[in-house]
């Protein structure tokens, strides 16, 4: 029994592990981490010409619209992501794709400002992961982690419809069991079960030194619209809220075909909170005047890893995107995109054992955690900025304005590009946000901000 | 052009790279077809045309020479721009992110290894 439990990394005389034709992996989890995982490690063990049987678990069906087939997000693929996919060959179709985006609109109690990318390119996707929400009229567009499911299948993956419910290990090797199945042994497991699932209790009883992520609630909501009045309130713009709202770090509406996405992320958001946001001004100005949201609109809760797991990996195992580690609140499926290529890289070009996946695949993971801890720095700036009346001015005014002129540096406009669509390393944000130049125009701003309501206020006195 | 086609909308005959420009992006097509073309002595010489997954313009991340063909956009083309910094960060962290880049280059390779072969060969058979 402790054996089982203790697997055979404990084995000093262990030969090297590694993949070679005819090993068998096992990927539990289809969402972007596990799709990714297996359509890259195929992709290059067939480049080396080893013949792996790879099975994906998953249970959900992502054909079906609601929560059945839906792994619950926000549904922005960055724009590093939308560029690395491209020239890895998978180029998001229209018919996943709802919306390019290729803009944002800031919105703050003193106003509201669009912000294009410099190119005015649409390099955004917004994407539902399943089918649609709950009740979808029709469904026009296809699921994004049944596109990428479909992807890693015609590599060569084999889909195994159904939850792991055991994970156990015998004669050296890991097993994973479904219900009503009898275990089966693999050479590898790749976990990508996200951070939703009852799942990690599984691994945590196995002693493999894995502590699952730290967590925190979300909230999500779909708002049926119509393509028309997306189009017309929305358009092909991300809609960012700075408002000064308790517990709440980020508020996103996201323009989708037929309908908008809510997005909140803070700390554990509850409903009077998402009462108070629909019911700001600024939120209200982007709705048609009138507009009630429906009743039984699809919503819900989803858990959001804020801190990585400990110890992603053991000999055999390695566990991937939102399950090990990912970026805080911006681009997890980029994140999932990235674990899942170096675990792929890991396991064939270096070999499976804790020791290759610490050398190798743990750096990858170490880096996002670093930038996570300045990731945290920069929400607590903009948090600050978030309360200060006379800061969000200095924001608006430096943004405005670095809108207006079509030439010149486009500091701010780019930093808070690259907060809210999470396609910049935090570190590359921080230090621009701390360039002189970026701080003195802002401090300016800001002055000037003061200066021009004392002005109209004595004007009103007079 | 749907509502979510990514990247760029350039219309029948527009310019996406001019020859003898410094170029700092690669760019993926995403719909429709684009054609590049060289300039020689004022004519235009046809070299290739491109669909959809093709990409152009990969060899100004890795050299600092100006672009050496003109591509535009057969019909209606929606193409996707990728950044020079962006792609060379992704590389350094993942190697194998160029795979496909050095493949698309080999099988250029290959072609014009083939084309020079028809050449030498008709060359061969005018003396
Ligand atoms: C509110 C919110 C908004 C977000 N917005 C964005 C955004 O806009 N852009 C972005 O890039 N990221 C966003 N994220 C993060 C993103 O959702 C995750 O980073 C991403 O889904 C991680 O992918 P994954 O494959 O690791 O996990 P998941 O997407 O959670 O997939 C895990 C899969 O494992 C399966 N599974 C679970 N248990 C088992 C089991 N026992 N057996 C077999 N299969 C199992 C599940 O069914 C699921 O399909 C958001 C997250 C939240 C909470």
């Amino acid at each position: 029994m402790l054996e089982e439990k203790i697997g055979p990394w404990r084995d000093e005389t262990a030969s090297k592990l590694e993949l070679e034709s005819g090993s068998r992996v096992a990927v539990i989890g289809g969402g972007p981490a596990g799709s990714f995982f297996s359509y890259f490690l195929l992709d290059m063990a067939r480049r080396l010409g080893i013949d792996l049987r790879l099975d994906i678990y998953e249970p959900r069906d992502f054909s079906l619209p609601g929560p059945t087939g839906c792994n619950m997000c926000g549904g922005i693929v960055s724009e590093s992501l939308v560029q690395a996919l491209a020239v890895e060959g998978i180029n998001l179709p229209p018919t996943v794709v709802e919306r390019g985006i290729d803009s944002y609109v800031l919105h703050m109690d003193l106003g509201s400002v669009r912000i294009d990318t410099p190119l005015r390119e649409k390099r955004i996707a917004a994407v539902h992961r399943g089918a649609g929400p709950r009740g979808v009229k029709d469904t026009k567009w296809r699921s994004f982690d049944g596109y990428l499911l479909e992807l890693a299948m015609g590599n060569g993956a084999h889909l195994v419809r159904g939850r792991v419910t055991d994970i156990s290990w015998k004669d050296g090797l890991p097993q994973a069991k479904i219900q009503g199945g009898p275990p089966q042994a693999y050479d590898l497991l790749g976990i990508a079960t996200g951070v939703n699932t009852s799942a990690l209790k599984l691994f945590e009883k196995l002693d493999l030194g894995y502590a699952p992520p730290k967590t925190t609630k979300t909230y999500i909501a779909d708002f049926y619209m119509g393509q028309e009045t997306v189009n017309r309130y929305l358009g092909s713009s991300m809609h960012v809220f700075l408002l000064d709202l308790p517990q709440l770090e980020f508020a996103a509406l996201i323009p989708k075909g037929d309908y908008a996405t809510l997005c909140l992320l803070g700390h554990e958001i509850d409903r009077p909170l998402v009462q108070r946001f629909l019911d700001a001004p600024e939120v209200k100005q982007c709705l048609p005047p009138e507009y009630r949201v429906p009743e039984d609109h699809c919503h819900c809760s989803p858990w959001i890893n804020v801190q990585g797991a400990v110890r992603p990996f053991a000999d055999r195992v390695v566990f991937i995107g939102d399950c090990g580690v990912t970026r805080l609140y911006k681009d997890g499926i980029g994140a999932a995109y990235r674990t899942a290529k170096a675990a792929a890289t890991t396991a064939i070009f270096e070999g499976i054992s804790a020791e290759d996946f610490r050398r190798h695949y743990w750096p990858a993971c170490r880096a996002i955690r670093a930038d996570n801890a300045l990731g945290k720095i920069i929400f607590a700036i903009t948090r600050q900025i978030q309360k200060r009346r006379k800061d969000r001015g200095g924001v608006l005014r430096m943004v405005s304005r670095e809108q207006r002129t079509e030439r010149g540096p486009r500091r701010m406009s780019m930093v808070l590009w690259d907060v809210f669509t999470g396609s910049a390393p935090y570190r590359d944000i921080l230090l621009r946000s701390l360039h002189p130049f970026f701080l003195g125009r802002f401090v300016w701003e800001i002055i000037a901000g003061i200066v021009a309501r004392i002005w109209s206020i004595n004007g009103q006195k007079h | 052009m749907e509502n979510g086609a990514l990247g760029k909308v350039y219309q029948d005959s527009q310019v996406i790279v001019r020859q003898g420009e410094v170029g700092d992006c690669m760019y993926v097509v995403q719909q429709g077809r684009v054609a590049v073309v060289q300039e020689r002595d004022g004519k235009e010489v046809p070299l290739a045309v491109l669909g959809k997954g093709d990409f152009f313009g990969e060899m100004a991340l890795f050299d600092r020479e100006v672009r050496s063909s003109t591509v535009r956009a057969i019909g209606e083309a929606q193409v996707l721009t990728v950044d020079k910094k962006t792609l060379l960060r992704r590389i350094h962290e993942d190697p194998s992110l160029a795979f496909r880049i050095v493949q698309q280059m080999s099988q250029r390779i290959r072609e014009l290894d083939a084309e020079l072969v028809r050449m030498k060969a008709s060359v061969l058979s005018l003396e």
